[in-house]
């Protein structure tokens, strides 16, 4: 024998019983089906688990976005003094609290719940594959942004308190107390910040979602199934991509903004500081370059899988397929060029305006357009009001009515100047993004979740949830349209203070309604906890294929097992043949000839 | 129909890890597009950056510009030893380019030193104290936009090495040309910084 392992035919039998030994290892993961809680919540490389994470972790946060505004709300109807499982609330607070509940409800329950957790359960399993393109990034990802909720949530501890400057963090407020303006401060002084932690959560957050889109763009070009081929793919992939990209081209110039502004807050440069030849207003150019496309972001997953549950529901060939795709890449590069209509207001040349005003309209044809064909789908269909059917129904009427509607009315300059700072702003930006990221978000939930848990959710409440939720959510904010038109502004803490500012019995009345609807909205939020730990534990046993449908998810068991298929499908169509003529049944699952 | 499109080709050719890359090198582009605009929006409104501008050493600018251009060229070599999966030759190049970055980064902690000595720090707080306010920010995008490349030379040297100790052990020869991209990139973006830092005064 000889010794040493060095000659080549050695080595290639030592690669190959390492490979074996991995290969045995891969095995033993997927017989040892139940994984300690530590090994599934922190160290899986799972994409299933993974997304589980991401859910799990982006509920916590919702329920500290949830209690925020439960706070500050309670404070606008009923004052300051006394507030229920808080006490008194003083006017920074009202200000920390309402910058938190925006930061929080966009970036760390929108983006994690419509990108990351669609993008991570849903993205590998409808194209037909085992797992993400990279899994070892996938679990880095989570990581960074589990550390970005931990470094936002420390940013509360910091002497001089959470940051509270409004979550878009305009300067000169954001840099007021530190910095150049405040000679004594340290660095260190500076750094020990809520504004700093702020903006380190939100970078880091930024870096977390950046490296899940590469992830999930690379994993739907090169890892589809055989035979799926792009325009083979589900709607809700299309749109999940087109999302990540159009977060990866916007979001660069707010990272070189926040890195300026931090410079700003840490050592005092003078980026955004007009004293020394900086222009605060970049910072808005730089924010709202990212801030419009980031609404983009969060609908189009949320509106993909809509288009998934409705086209189920309705028995019916998702109508316009093509054109659906056409008109969200439309969407996405004219949502790269309509920032300033958030800036009407802060001195930008009226010329320009104009132009602002003029694109942001224009972006309104390419949605209507995709709610047309949403509608052309629903249009003599075989309805199923199921659950899931319900949520999307309501985030499609909402969204489109509410939001985009008075969407044309602010996109217009000419009003948008009058309403601009009222809770008529407030109203319709609630009204677009309430639908996208709950309605939306409920919608996959319940559609999904006898795949990802293998369980059925009780249906009663179910209904309870959901009409609890589609009911109070608008009594919350058609009373907050009125009070805007009224004039009433935004960002004030206590109206009593000033009498001239809406005290009118009428406009008392409204803000209560508004508030009694938002603590019946949360309290309902509870029957859904409820559901979900419930029907987790003692729900019905889910089918394969529960809701009939066509996309390769429900091909495999329900929970998929580790690599979730065996063998791997072969993919022959498209996924919308519902009702085809030459079929039997009224689905044609798409692995099927 | 099914047949046809079952044969059509998708983009599964590209390796994963050069298209992953890809998207990276996109993604950092806009990070640095979005500091140089708003760098030359400035620069275009004061007069008085001009003369800060010529407060910039050009020589080392220059030198720095060759020393990487230096090293991208023996990332180019070690990509082309890693087809052979020649682990030695890629030792050496990619040594080379370690190299090359530390020379870079030693030439500009010279300059930082040089322009500490000025009274040109970061901040620009003693500027402004001496009553040039609008001329103290050209220094927090001097130091902001090279620091932030420096970094990316830092990064990019560390991946590099990693990636070479993966080859010496005899296996993942791609991520040679992985890692390279991203070298480019950092080459690249300097070839931006250079002349509208020093060149355009």
């Amino acid at each position: 024998m000889i010794k040493h392992g060095n000659q080549p035919w050695q080595k290639y039998i030592k690669n190959k019983q390492t490979l074996t030994n991995k290969v045995k290892q891969s095995i033993d993961m997927d017989t040892h089906k139940k994984h300690g809680f530590w090994h599934r919540y922190f160290f899986s490389l799972d994409h299933k688990d993974i997304g589980f994470q991401y859910l799990l972790t982006a509920m916590f946060m919702a329920a500290f976005g949830g209690f925020f505004v439960y706070v500050f709300r309670y404070n606008l109807a009923f004052g300051p003094n006394d507030i229920p499982l808080y006490g008194d609330l003083a006017a920074k607070q009202y200000n920390q609290l309402v910058t938190n509940h925006g930061a929080i409800m966009i970036f760390w329950v929108g983006m994690p719940i419509l990108l990351a957790v669609i993008g991570n359960f849903l993205i590998p399993i409808m194209i037909g594959t085992d797992d993400m393109a990279f899994p070892t990034l996938n679990k880095i990802s989570y990581w960074i942004f589990l550390l970005s909720c931990v470094v936002l949530l420390l940013g509360f501890m910091m002497p001089t308190g959470a940051f509270g400057g409004g979550w878009t963090m305009y300067p000169p407020l954001s840099v007021s107390d530190f910095g150049y303006n405040n000679p004594n401060t340290t660095f260190w002084s500076n750094f020990f910040t809520g504004n700093t932690f702020f903006l380190l959560a939100v970078a880091l957050e930024f870096v977390s979602m950046l490296m899940g889109g590469i992830n999930f763009v690379v994993t739907t070009l090169n890892k589809r199934a055989k035979g799926m081929t792009l325009m083979r793919l589900p709607i809700v992939v299309w749109m999940v991509n087109i999302a990540n990209l159009l977060f990866m081209f916007s979001v660069g110039p707010l990272i070189a903004g926040a890195f300026m502004l931090l410079m700003d807050i840490l050592v005092g440069t003078g980026f955004f500081d007009a004293y020394r030849g900086g222009d605060p207003i970049l910072w808005q150019h730089l924010f709202w370059f990212f801030g419009h496309p980031e609404v983009y972001v969060l609908l189009l997953p949320s509106i993909g899988a809509v288009g998934e549950i409705i086209s189920t529901f309705s028995r019916k060939p998702l109508f316009g397929y093509k054109m659906v795709i056409l008109m969200v890449l439309i969407a996405a590069i004219l949502s790269l060029v309509v920032w300033a209509h958030h800036q009407f207001v802060s001195g930008i040349d009226p010329g320009a305006a104009n132009i602002f005003s003029l694109l942001t309209i224009i972006i309104s044809i390419p949605f209507a357009g995709m709610v047309l064909s949403y509608l052309g789908t629903l249009w003599n269909g075989d309805i199923k009001l199921e659950i899931p059917m319900l949520w999307a129904l309501g985030m499609l009427a909402t969204f489109t009515f509410f939001g985009g509607f008075t969407g044309l009315h602010l996109g217009s300059n000419v009003f948008d100047i009058y309403a601009h700072d009222t809770y008529f702003v407030i109203a319709h930006f609630h009204y677009t993004l309430f639908p996208t990221v709950f309605l939306g978000g409920f919608a996959a939930f319940y559609y999904w979740y006898p795949k990802f848990s293998g369980k059925m959710m009780n249906k009663t409440l179910g209904l309870i949830h959901f009409w609890g939720t589609f009911i109070f959510f608008n009594t919350i904010f058609i009373p907050l349209f009125w009070l805007g038109l009224q004039g009433q502004h935004r960002r004030i803490y206590n109206y009593s203070q000033w009498n001239d500012l809406l005290m009118q019995p009428e406009h008392i009345m409204a803000r209560q309604i508004a508030t009694v609807s938002l603590i019946f909205l949360l309290l309902v939020q509870f029957v859904f906890l409820f559901n979900f730990f419930y029907s987790l534990k003692k729900g019905k046993k889910a089918s394969k294929n529960p809701w009939h449908a066509n996309t390769l998810e429900w091909q495999t068991d329900s929970p998929p097992s580790h690599g979730n298929f065996n063998p791997y499908p072969i993919v022959q169509r498209w996924p919308y043949d519902y009702n085809h003529p030459d079929k039997e049944l009224d689905y044609c699952p798409q692995t099927e000839s | 129909m099914d047949k046809k499109s079952l044969t059509k080709p998708t983009i599964k050719d590209i390796p994963q890890g050069r298209l992953g890359m890809w998207l990276l090198i996109a993604g950092e582009f806009v990070i640095f597009g979005g500091l140089m605009v708003a760098y030359l929006l400035y620069r275009i409104r004061y007069e008085e950056w001009a003369e800060m501008a010529s407060h910039t050493n050009v020589v080392l600018g220059a030198t720095n510009t060759f020393v990487l251009l230096t090293s991208s060229y023996f990332v180019v070599k070690a990509h082309q030893a890693a087809q052979h999966k020649d682990s030695k030759k890629i030792t050496i190049y990619i040594s080379l380019t370690i190299l090359c970055a530390l020379i870079f980064l030693i030439v500009k902690i010279t300059e930082y030193s040089q322009k500490l000595h000025h009274g040109f720090t970061f901040s620009g707080k003693e500027l402004a104290a001496s009553g040039k306010a609008i001329e103290s920010s050209y220094w927090g995008f001097y130091f902001l936009m090279t620091g932030l490349h420096a970094t990316h030379v830092i990064v990019g040297a560390i991946v590099l090495f990693i990636v070479m100790q993966g080859t010496r052990k005899g296996k993942n020869f791609h991520r040679i040309e992985v890692a390279g991209l991203y070298w480019h990139m950092v080459d690249l973006i300097w070839i931006f910084l250079f002349p509208l830092l020093y060149i355009a005064n």
